[in-house]
């Protein structure tokens, strides 16, 4: 099986080491940003910005310049390659934070414009961002009515459901991720999603101009897939789970070198997700949360978060304090819960996912290893949620806070209520949910679970019948 | 009949491009030297410096990950299949 994605250069550059087959691939990308380059100085408009780009660019390479092994730290250029050559574990991008710190503090920050590229020292591009420049920066609202119903002093949501545009986190790792596909001269964007990744995918790159590919199960929510439909991408379902997907990319990255932003811009796309993580800070009043309630698919944007509370920390933008990072999965697809559980970091791939929350039914998550250990080493712990607990947290989120969550955002109410009940977010602390994606998106799940509206004719005598019924009254909880 | 073990392809410059070797071995354990007498190198990239198979490196003796199994002790026959597949990252 041709799976990895440093393999992405292997197509073109099939003989020869690893080192080989990456020098090559420097030289590839160099000559096409190069040429991009050159055909934006035609004209005045763009010499002024790439001019403006040149002087950033020095600048941000002093704050990102490489990939780094999170196993074993050897580097590598900043490319579109994802695993280690030697171990095969995963690249992540490598900062000096020495540099950061000298430019980046809170005053700073609260100067630039409500979007998450106010902490872009903190992500792997090298220019200005060209794509999502309007992403993030979500409301982070106090939820007292949902605090009494879960029986916690103090709750907030991280509302990503109105994120822009595609109503989910995923927009603010495609941002970067096509930001610096753009930079590494990708004409052609792809994916393997779950749905919400494919959404975003296919709008950034539709206002980008760029192709894209999205791929998919073939059985995802209706509303998922017209939501990437209607971008113009092109949409290929699978006769498949998520894993079988995901592996089909890591092949067809391989094959066309395309840009796939979760498999060989990996990297580069993962790192987006920290901006949930500094939002949620700043957004606090500059301190981290005791608690945190973070969904779980591949388990990447938990680990994030928890590099996000690192990062500030180290940064001196926070103080430094004890917080717990708790994860939520589905129990029809609970990999990472299971083995968190289990007291273990190994993580027991999951054949069949079976479960209404379909954006988190990864039965083999690339992350899953991390969360685990960001969970332990953070003292969290880790829940699940079944069916019909999910749709009752759906129900419970938007009656008590007005905010209509995906199946997801199900999940992650229902685990943040059994962590309360069980005691391991005590009741006398706060806690922050992290509601990552919007209700319409999967209404299905909800069908036969809601009251149908009353139909009357329009005649105040029926009106009032209706009322001395009792039945509006109970329509008005519903 | 000895027992093919298939080569992913960042590890194919160690066995001179071959996508499958065979090896005659008792266990995983046993394999994994025999594959690094046959061509060295190749045992520092699928083991880590305690003896333990690396975390980003799978092993499937007949289609079943070997930690699901009995790790290095996981008996071969003839004829068996053991494949080396790095993970995916991705998703």
């Amino acid at each position: 099986m041709e799976l990895l994605g440093c393999q992405t250069q292997s197509g073109a550059f099939p003989k020869g080491n690893a080192s080989e087959r990456m020098r090559g691939f420097a030289v590839r990308v160099l000559s096409r940003r190069d040429s991009l380059f050159l055909a934006g100085e035609r004209t005045g408009h763009d010499q002024v910005r790439h001019r403006g780009g040149a002087r950033e660019r020095a600048m941000a390479e002093k704050f990102f310049s490489q990939l780094k092994c999170r196993e074993c730290g050897r580097t590598y250029p900043a490319l579109a390659t994802h695993v280690c050559e030697f171990d095969f574990g995963p690249l992540e991008a490598d900062y000096n934070y020495f540099a950061i710190g000298a430019v980046l503090n809170r005053k700073v920050i609260e100067s630039r414009p409500g979007t998450m590229w106010r902490y872009r020292e903190l992500l792997p591009i090298v220019g200005d961002p060209t794509v999502g420049q309007q992403v993030g920066f979500t409301p982070l609202v106090k939820a007292d009515r949902l605090a009494k119903a879960l029986g916690v002093k103090a709750c907030y949501v991280k509302n990503d459901t109105v994120n822009h545009p595609t109503l989910s986190f995923k927009d603010r790792v495609v941002a970067v991720a096509l930001s610096r596909a753009r930079e590494l001269g990708f004409k052609v964007v792809a994916c393997a999603s779950t749905g919400n990744l494919a959404n975003s995918v296919a709008a950034n790159a539709a206002s980008a101009g760029m192709e894209s590919w999205v791929l998919i199960p073939a059985d995802l929510e209706q509303n998922k897939v017209l939501n990437s439909i209607v971008y113009g991408t092109n949409v290929v379902g699978i006769e498949g789970a998520y894993d079988a997907v995901n592996r089909l990319c890591s092949e067809i990255a391989g094959k066309y070198g395309w840009g796939f932003v979760n498999v060989n811009l990996r990297p580069y796309y993962a790192e987006g997700s920290k901006t949930y993580g500094y939002e949620i800070m700043e957004q606090l009043g500059w301190r981290i949360p005791r608690h945190t309630v973070v969904c779980m698919a591949s388990g990447s944007l938990l680990t994030k978060i928890h590099k996000a509370y690192g990062e500030f920390t180290k940064l001196g933008l926070v103080e430094k304090d004890g917080f717990s990072i708790h994860g939520a999965q589905a129990t029809g697809c609970n990999p990472i819960t299971a083995a968190r559980k289990g007291g273990t970091d190994l993580i027991r791939p999951v054949p069949h996912p079976k479960t209404i929350a379909k954006s988190l039914a990864i039965g083999t998550p690339a992350d899953g290893y991390y969360a685990v250990k960001s969970m332990a080493k953070t003292g969290g712990w880790s829940e699940d949620a079944t069916d019909e607990e999910i749709i009752a947290g759906v129900q419970l989120l938007a009656e008590t806070e007005g905010i209509f969550a995906e199946t997801a955002g199900g999940v992650t109410v229902a685990c943040a209520k059994k962590l309360v009940a069980t005691g391991k977010i005590p009741k006398d602390e706060e806690v922050v949910l992290c509601i990552t994606g919007h209700g319409l998106k999967t209404v299905e799940a909800l069908t036969g679970h809601l009251a149908a509206p009353s139909k009357i004719k329009p005649s105040l005598k029926e009106f009032d019948s209706l009322i001395s019924s009792g039945l509006a009254k109970t329509r008005v909880k519903v | 009949m000895p027992i093919s073990v298939c080569i992913p392809t960042p590890l194919r410059a160690l066995t001179g491009q071959k996508d499958t070797v065979e090896v005659e071995s008792k266990d995983v354990h046993e394999m994994l030297s025999d594959l690094e007498k046959a061509y060295p190198g190749i045992y520092e990239r699928l083991v880590d410096d305690q003896g333990e198979v690396r975390r980003f490196v799978n092993i499937y003796v007949g289609g079943e990950d070997i930690r699901f199994l009995q790790n290095q002790q996981t008996p071969l026959k003839a004829g068996d299949e053991v494949s080396i597949v790095p993970a995916i990252a991705g998703g």
